[in-house]
């Protein structure tokens, strides 16, 4: 029984990446609510900051700074690198989501609804092209 | 060291600097006087064509350019890197935005009604997302710059008709998200192998650990990412909502040049970051990218016949035209990839051009509807005129560009032993000639509802000037092709594919 559970448990933390970015995955496709479509593009997203900041971490490692003193030679320390890239991406994905909710606040003000389908539906009675080819079509045949 | 001599040492980073810095003084700019807006995007894009055709020009003359930011050597700091693709495609950048920008005053004016100010802000920044996509050699930086071209592009398209665009925004946000989000686990696979974000230095490393699994899946990621970028063909169900429902100038910038940088930077991680042996031999990249490029032209072309909204119908030809840009990336062989190549450059001009004229035409009559169009040959010559070059270079008639790059595609094809493609290029064109010729039957030979004499009523000077700019220069390079042939493309597809000549 070494083969399964040792995988697991020695990498647990790329497994635990990997079930949050299926969820989040699950939830920009299939849920219909657009609020929770952005918490779900987030989920994605922290799942990649979670395998990053996982791939720098060294056992016993310590965090970048530089010890003086007598052990200076045996310290090892953390890639700090990651963490600086990670930094970005947050700052990239907290815009993301101010975007994507501004835009639902206008969608909100626009439709009266969240819902995809109900969205939908409102799109296809008010389209103006799409009714005046159809009256079009009446007037010729 | 003079003034002069900094600037000239610093023209790669100030193609990036200057546009963001300027978007950014643009609110100033509107504070002291809304109009002033349309004049300083206008210098700024001025600046900036003339920095990256020197920037160019350098680069024929002695080669590729090396620019370390503040001095960091790599693969430690950020490197810019400019060779011949990415100097052309930067070139290019700069124009359609200049090109946009002076057509911008009078539609901006109409269509979005006190929101000049953050428009042209964004305008820029947007152009900053794509020069800095384009001109960096540090793979973080790319998914940085790759961010900030996204979350303008949704912002201009929100401006658009009202409901419709926000809509279409959201979704494009959501698929948006989900292909950066991939490049993002990719480039975090490729620094775990790897410990370097340098493109070059990754490539030096790379070769070792084809074998490793980390690699391949770093790869599927790339691709998968780019192709929603792109608007490949399964995946491009974002692309024609964006399109239509943005605000005229936004559809004409983010059609001419979001998906083209997007191509390139597919280009630049398939032959510059991974090598050709590994995405020809090794994983058959190239071979399943030719096979989608072809579904896409086909697709592309048959949804655009069956649409009746200008805006949308040029989407979908857009998707088709994509299709024909990785066709001849895919095909890797000398000829193949010159006419990919330069598809880029038709492609900016012809589908700016026409995105253009929908937006001249529906900037006097509110007109989208291709039905409506009857007598417009008779009320805007001019305009319509334009459009016809631009779509008979799209169908690829000789005399045009994009005869030239059709050309180069079927000779491509050939070399590679495809005759398939060839036949998909020749379908494509005739279907081509389907979808545009409702259009021209609708404009000269359509007789109006209105019996009475129409009137001349062209759109304003500062749209026409753009417009016959691209139209003129879709038929200049159709003669004089061999001028980026010969010096650009030419030799960039042999270092692209690793050929000594």
């Amino acid at each position: 029984m070494t083969g399964i559970m040792d995988i697991v448990y020695a990498e647990y933390n790329y497994w635990i990446y990997v079930a949050l970015m299926m969820i989040g995955f699950y939830a920009m496709i299939a849920k219909k609510n657009l609020v929770k479509k952005v918490i779900g593009a987030n989920i994605f997203q922290t799942a990649i900051f979670l395998f990053y900041i996982s791939l720098s971490d060294i056992t016993g490692g310590t965090a970048p700074i530089i010890v003086h003193g007598d052990h200076a030679a045996e310290v090892i320390y953390t890639n700090p690198v990651p963490h600086v890239l990670i930094l970005t991406a947050i700052v990239v994905a907290v815009s993301t989501t101010a975007v994507a909710l501004a835009l639902i606040i206008r969608i909100y003000d626009e439709y009266g609804s969240l819902d995809e389908d109900v969205i939908l539906a409102a799109r296809r009675n008010l389209q103006p092209e799409f009714s005046e080819y159809a009256r079009q079509k009446e007037v010729d045949t | 060291m003079t003034g002069f001599e900094i600037i000239i040492n610093n023209l790669p980073v100030l193609t990036v600097v200057i546009p963001l810095i300027a978007g950014f003084l643009t609110t100033i700019t509107g504070w002291i006087d809304r109009r002033l807006c349309w004049y300083w995007v206008m210098l700024t894009m001025f600046v900036v064509v003339l920095i990256t055709s020197s920037n160019l020009l350098t680069v024929i003359n002695s080669g590729t350019i090396y620019y370390h930011l503040g001095g960091w050597m790599p693969p430690f700091g950020i490197e810019y890197v400019i060779d011949l693709l990415n100097g052309f495609v930067c070139l290019i950048i700069a124009f359609i935005g200049l090109m946009v920008a002076i057509y911008s005053k009078e539609s901006v004016k109409k269509e979005l009604p006190g929101k000049t100010i953050p428009f042209y802000s964004i305008f820029l920044l947007l152009i900053t997302g794509l020069m800095g996509m384009t001109i960096t050699g540090d793979i973080f930086n790319f998914y940085v710059f790759l961010e900030i071209s996204s979350l303008t592009a949704y912002a201009l398209i929100a401006m658009g008709d009202r409901g419709d665009g926000l809509v279409a925004s959201f979704n494009y946000l959501i698929m948006g998200t989900v292909a950066a989000s991939f490049i993002l686990l990719g480039i975090g696979y490729l620094y775990a192998v790897t410990g370097t974000l340098n493109m070059a230095d990754m490539q030096n490393i790379l070769p070792d650990i084809y074998g490793s699994k980390v690699v391949l899946a770093a790869l599927a990621f790339f691709m998968a990412g780019f192709s929603i970028k792109i608007g490949l063909f399964p995946l491009h169900a974002w692309l024609p909502d964006a399109y239509t429902h943005a605000p005229s100038t936004a559809s004409a910038l983010i059609a001419g040049l979001m998906t083209k940088v997007g191509a390139y930077a597919m280009i630049r991680f398939m032959f510059s970051v991974f090598t050709p042996a590994f995405v020809i031999d090794m994983t058959r990249t190239a071979e399943i990218l030719t096979w989608a490029a072809a579904l896409a032209i086909i697709m592309g072309s048959v949804f655009a016949i069956a649409q009746s909204d200008i805006k949308r119908m040029l989407a979908y030809s857009s998707i088709s035209q994509i299709g024909y840009i990785l066709l001849g990336v895919g095909l890797v062989n000398v000829i193949g990839m010159q006419g990919g190549l330069l598809h880029i450059l038709n492609h900016a001009f012809m589908k700016c051009a026409l995105f253009l004229v929908a937006g001249a035409i529906f900037y006097r009559t509110g007109i989208r509807n291709i039905y409506q169009f009857q007598g417009l040959g008779k009320k805007m010559p001019v305009t319509t005129l334009v459009f016809l070059i631009a779509a008979l270079s799209m169908i690829g008639v000789p005399g045009t560009v994009g005869f030239t790059s059709k050309w180069y595609l079927a000779l491509g094809s050939i070399e590679a032993g495809q005759w398939i493609f060839v036949l998909v290029i020749l379908a494509s064109s005739l279907l081509n000639v389907a979808y545009f010729w409702r259009i021209f039957d609708n404009i000269w030979f359509g007789n109006p509802h209105e019996k009475e004499h129409i009137k001349r009523d062209e759109a304003p000077l500062t749209m026409l000037v753009p417009m016959v700019i691209l139209a003129f220069l879709c038929i200049f390079f159709g003669f004089f092709a061999y001028y980026p042939l010969h010096y650009i493309l030419e030799p960039l597809s042999n270092t692209l594919l690793g050929i000594m000549p």
